[in-house]
């Protein structure tokens, strides 16, 4: 296998853009991420789309082509991924797959959702479309609920509270709030984080990642020839894609991400570090308790002590390992099919030493967890300043 | 059939379908074969560990009552 680097990034700002459509937001980023990679339309081998659920948000299909043919990449494959939440990140790591083959050289990677064309009960039903619907569905569940079940077993099991899920969100926001594309740039204080209005016990807004807009892209070319488009290449130093039950009842500890933890430990095994040695990470946080078993499951710490390690402050932007130096999905925002690539925009901005006021001093190795539906699929990317 | 509540939650925001119903109680059972099952609950509320029965099915939906 080759190695691979990613040669550019770009992002649309997340929020609610009444004004903007599936579309223009998908070939916004990629217009930014092929001008930062110096890379013109001719150029691309490939457009892989990361998209959740385009058809039933705005009733297009047929995604891929659809934008690719926008921006001018004509006459290559352009095909989209769908894996819940983390359609992109498998997205990614088809394209990493492809170049690290050979098969090809320069390949474009987009994640794009539009959802807030819809009201909240129609987005609650789509997302709802990520878990299983005959058994959860038809049951009532939510996606929040879904995590609130995996919430109330993790306090049961491991004394997990209330102030350890808020202090997940507190962070965040203040994380967001120094990043000028977040959906939510706002601070929000301990007291308003647990007063905030109940949506799944134990689950308040305030541990729910937002309903966004947006897209994200990169750019990715197989590292020997990265010179030719960047003086900043960022090497995917390791991958993993891996899969579990989408049914929550199926698995046979909720308290615990399978997926997570396959993913990781492939993931270390190929870029040769330990979770240790990661420095930073953008993680998963679609639910506050979603962020708590990521730092677990990614080895960070012990399993049932992510709560109190993160009410300690030791995933504060200025802690030893910080987590979430975006803002996370739940101040970044999480339109869901951006998410993944994203998250990776996010890791390579904070290699380069792009990341302004929330830049982190150690940041030579970050990694990237993203989560599909209720772990049914993670894709763990570890990225590393090229040599 | 008997069961064991393994986790549950109360819903306060629904989906379209389940808006006229909140809130209502989410929750996994561990039956006495050791299978797990989601279902709602009947009457009161409950918590991890209680002793629960079905008491039927709705539209292939089970539903416990302590």
């Amino acid at each position: 296998m080759r190695s691979v680097a990613v040669i550019g990034i770009g992002k649309t700002p997340f929020g609610a853009f009444p004004d903007r459509d599936l579309r223009s937001l998908a070939v916004e980023s990629a217009e930014k991420c092929l001008k930062n990679g110096h890379v013109s339309p001719n150029q691309v081998d490939a457009f892989y789309l990361g998209n959740f659920a385009g058809p039933s948000f705005v009733g297009q299909s047929h995604l891929a082509p659809y934008i690719s043919t926008a921006l001018g990449i004509m006459d290559v494959p352009s095909t989209r991924f769908e894996d819940a939440c983390a359609s992109s990140g498998a997205a990614f790591a088809q394209a990493f797959m492809a170049v690290a083959s050979g098969a090809q050289d320069v390949v474009l990677v987009t994640g794009v959702e539009k959802m807030t064309s819809q009201a909240t009960p129609r987005v609650a039903e789509i997302l709802a479309m990520a878990g299983d619907t005959r058994d959860e569905g038809k049951a009532g569940a939510t996606f929040p609920a879904l995590f609130a079940l995996i919430a109330r077993r993790h306090m049961y099991q491991y004394g997990t509270t209330r102030e350890h899920l808020a202090a997940v969100a507190v962070k965040n926001h203040a994380n967001g709030a120094k990043n000028p594309d977040a959906h939510m740039k706002k601070v929000i204080t301990m007291d308003q984080a647990l007063a905030g209005k109940p949506i799944s016990d134990p689950l308040t807004v305030y541990d729910c990642s937002l309903v966004s807009d947006g897209a994200a892209s990169v750019l990715i070319a197989p590292l020997e020839r990265a010179a030719e488009f960047t003086n900043k290449p960022v090497q995917v130093m390791g991958l993993a894609q891996t899969s579990d039950h989408v049914a929550l009842d199926q698995k046979d500890d909720i308290t615990t991400f399978r997926a997570v933890s396959t993913a990781a430990a492939k993931a270390y095994k190929m870029a040769g570090v330990t979770a240790a040695d990661i420095q930073f990470a953008e993680v998963h946080d679609c639910f506050t308790i979603a962020e708590i078993l990521a730092i677990e499951d990614l080895g960070f710490v012990k399993k049932g002590e992510g709560g109190f390690y993160s009410l300690a402050g030791n995933t504060c932007l200025r802690a030893e390992k910080p987590i979430n130096t975006s803002g996370g999905l739940k101040s970044k925002g999480h339109p869901v099919g951006a998410t993944g690539v994203a998250q990776i925009c996010d890791v390579v901005l904070q290699i380069r030493g792009e990341a302004g006021e929330r830049q982190v001093t150690r940041n030579q190795i970050g990694l990237a967890q993203n989560l599909g539906g209720s772990g049914a699929t993670c894709v763990v990317t570890i990225l590393g300043a090229a040599a | 059939m008997k069961g064991e509540i393994y986790t549950e939650t109360v819903i306060h925001s629904a989906p379209e379908a389940f808006v006229s119903e909140v809130p209502y109680q989410l929750v996994i059972v561990t039956l006495e074969d050791g299978h797990r099952v989601t279902g709602r609950i009947l009457g009161g509320r409950v918590s991890i560990g209680d002793a629960v029965t079905l008491v039927e099915e709705r539209n292939g939906v089970p539903f416990f009552t302590r």
